[in-house]
């Protein structure tokens, strides 16, 4: 369970870092790091917080995971969640933010 | 050779630790009421910081059309077998709807049904989106002009005089920088401790658990050094969970209409009973007696409820929308693996934590507690934060003094300063904070009923587990860090020491079983009715006291001794 930030993405704006609940996340050469990937929550705070689609989400092998990462996008009150798997299929899930879960 | 580092000395009427859900609340009331100054101290940034940085998807502590604030104490008080406080639960139970309400006008979404009136999930429960819900708050204290925030300071300690708090010490975790801060008054909101125990996942994802792995037990381990009296720590709260990602189970529960199954697809949750502890007590059982692994039964039930369960978790626990949708099945094609965590001590699931009167105050004059940190009133989640910062705030207000000196021992920050810089170098100590950590929770783990023994120890293994962590404690004097976020992670280690020698001594001292799993005494397996009393604790001249004391019946609560 953690985050990887995409170098060529990131444009140093250090969003991520200022959000991160752990203080996980520092700056190298104007750009954003993951120092601490083992310490991750998964919160995704950063990855909400990042414009530029830099940071992906991904389950640690030892609970599961099998190589997908996920991200997510934000236009007004639409959250897209883009879930990349290993074989490149790609999923899409639209969360309204003004509407209340149904469970 | 050690660091200098600079002193920033600040004068506040109220200070705030930890900007979390009770902090943040208690920070705005202040604001809407009075003129008082107040400075959060918050280790991370109030933003995304606490219990809620994923989010929350229901309020789980409300009380719903037909229902009554005594209906909810009357079920908290069954669920934790007659350990509460019910002065705390029902003045928290009467604030539940108003602080909804409140966080409503802030933006929170909730669901309504056609006549407009919030829709209920079962007997105590409503729907929201609270994917946001830390942001609105924080945006709320940005807005309150009376309020700093203090966003990367640490603090590590009270400063304490003649039972009187005075103010706090601590130090920001990424300039030289230490923040003595000085007021009239303090509101302890730190959240309470993870992190004690051998986590589930005790590899990579070592921090994927149920509860903040950033909540180390500060707010505890600084009262707990001051002095303050303690409630209930062997209450420890366990949670039932998806198995590896361990995400909610309640929306699958009680939002799905999902069962719990073992491995026979047999219905076992009605064999132990459905409290709590029963919950997780019982799978434990069926996995022991080779009968699991045990499951929420959610294949078979209708594909329309697949989208909105992947919607619901991407709104509080993403990685089990994930782990759905990487192994390729929607949850109506397959059942969820459940288990239990490891033990965590909080004060909003179970009761540790300190021993307020009813108005929040702890046995230390001057200094509140609200949220997982302050004890005696389970079950009140998040609203019961909210609602514990407003009733503390509300009583800072009217009890303050603004005219009052803001005086303190200027040796005692000294000494913490010296303390502070003589962590500080740059050749590395012996042991590692990482390795520390990982023997405290071995240690815990194995001795004080963590998941390698399912949960249960006997007073012997008690005695090891003390030895133990005292050890540990020793070793910790040598700790060395290279820059100030290292300095943070010694005194996190710190705070989680001094909560295991605390959750020792209270299993040791209820000597029964009055929750399966969350205090499996093996020497002592039966409830008995003579520990139908409060454990409590106070650190006196440097040894722990046991109080056990009566349950409380009266309405308003004050500390008389």
């Amino acid at each position: 369970m953690s985050i990887r930030i995409d170098q060529d993405k990131c444009v140093g704006c250090m969003k991520c870092i200022d959000v991160c609940p752990g203080s996980l996340i520092v700056e190298k050469d104007h750009k954003a790091h993951m120092r601490y990937p083992k310490d991750c929550w998964g919160c995704v705070s950063c990855v909400k917080e990042c414009r530029f689609s830099a940071i992906d989400f991904y389950l640690g092998a030892d609970i599961g995971g099998n190589g997908s990462t996920m991200n997510v996008s934000i236009e007004g009150d639409i959250l897209h969640w883009i879930i990349r798997k290993k074989d490149g299929t790609i999923t899409e899930i639209q969360v309204n933010s003004k509407d209340s879960n149904k469970y | 050779m050690s660091k200098k580092l600079d002193h920033k000395v600040i004068h506040t009427d109220v200070l705030i630790i930890g900007g979390g859900t009770a902090g943040c609340y208690g920070a705005v009331t202040i604001s809407q009421h009075s003129n008082l100054s107040v400075v959060i101290a918050e280790k991370a940034n109030i933003k995304r910081s606490g219990c809620l940085a994923a989010g929350v998807n229901a309020i789980n502590a409300y009380i719903v059309k037909g229902r009554t604030p005594e209906d909810y104490v009357n079920y908290a008080t069954e669920d934790a077998k007659g350990i509460v406080r019910k002065d705390l639960l029902l003045t928290a139970a009467e604030r539940f709807n108003s602080v909804t309400a409140a966080m409503e006008e802030l933006g929170l979404v909730i669901l309504k049904d056609e006549e407009g009136n919030y829709a209920a999930r079962g007997n105590r429960n409503i729907k929201i989106n609270g994917e946001n819900f830390k942001p609105l708050l924080a945006k709320a204290v940005k807005e309150a002009s009376n309020v700093t925030v203090l966003n990367r300071v640490n603090v590590t300690d009270l400063i304490v005089e003649e039972n009187e708090v005075k103010g706090a010490i601590g130090f920001h975790i990424l300039d030289e920088t230490v923040y003595e801060i000085r007021a009239r008054k303090v509101l302890m909101a730190t959240g309470g401790a993870a992190g004690l125990y051998r986590p589930n996942n005790p590899g990579f994802s070592r921090h994927k658990m149920w509860y903040p792995p950033f909540n180390t037990g500060a707010g505890y381990a600084m009262g707990i050094l001051s002095g303050a009296e303690m409630t209930s720590f062997e209450m420890r709260f366990i949670a039932l969970r998806c198995k590896d990602t361990i995400a909610p189970t309640g929306t699958i529960a009680q939002g799905a209409g999902a069962r719990q199954i073992n491995s026979s697809g047999e219905v076992y949750e009605a064999k132990y009973g459905i409290t709590t502890s029963e919950r997780v007590y019982g799978t434990i059982r069926e996995n022991l007696e080779g009968r699991g692994p045990c499951y929420l039964k959610t294949s078979g039930m209708d594909t329309d409820k697949d989208e909105e369960l992947l919607k619901a978790y991407l709104n509080m626990a993403p990685s089990q929308t994930l782990k759905w949708l990487e192994s390729g099945k929607n949850p109506s094609e397959q059942d969820v693996e459940i288990s239990g965590t490891e033990p965590y001590i909080v004060g909003g699931h179970t009761a540790s934590g300190y021993w307020v009167n009813t108005k929040r105050e702890t046995t230390i004059r001057g200094l509140y507690a609200a949220g997982d940190v302050s004890g005696g009133c389970p079950q009140k989640y998040v609203t019961g934060a909210l609602a514990e910062g407003e009733i503390a705030a509300l009583d800072i207000i009217e009890k303050i003094q603004e005219e009052k000196e803001l005086s303190g021992d200027l040796a005692f920050a000294a000494s913490k300063i010296e303390e502070y810089e003589g962590k500080l170098k740059d050749k590395p100590g012996l042991f590692t904070v990482q390795e520390l950590e990982e023997a405290m929770q071995k240690a815990m783990d194995e001795y004080a009923g963590g998941i390698s023994t399912y949960y249960q120890f006997n007073e012997s293994n008690l005695s090891l587990a003390e030895e133990k962590i005292n050890q540990i404690l020793g070793l910790w004097e040598d700790l060395t860090a290279c820059d100030m976020r290292e300095l943070m992670e010694i005194y996190e280690l710190r705070e989680r020491l001094i909560v295991c020698k605390s959750v020792i001594a209270h299993l040791l001292h209820r000597k029964e079983t009055r929750w399966h799993s969350f205090n499996e005494n093996l020497d002592h397996m039966e409830t008995d009715k003579a520990y139908e009393k409060y454990v409590n604790s106070r650190l006196t001249e440097g040894n722990l006291q046991m109080i056990y004391r009566d349950i409380v019946k009266e309405a308003e609560y004050e500390h008389k001794d």
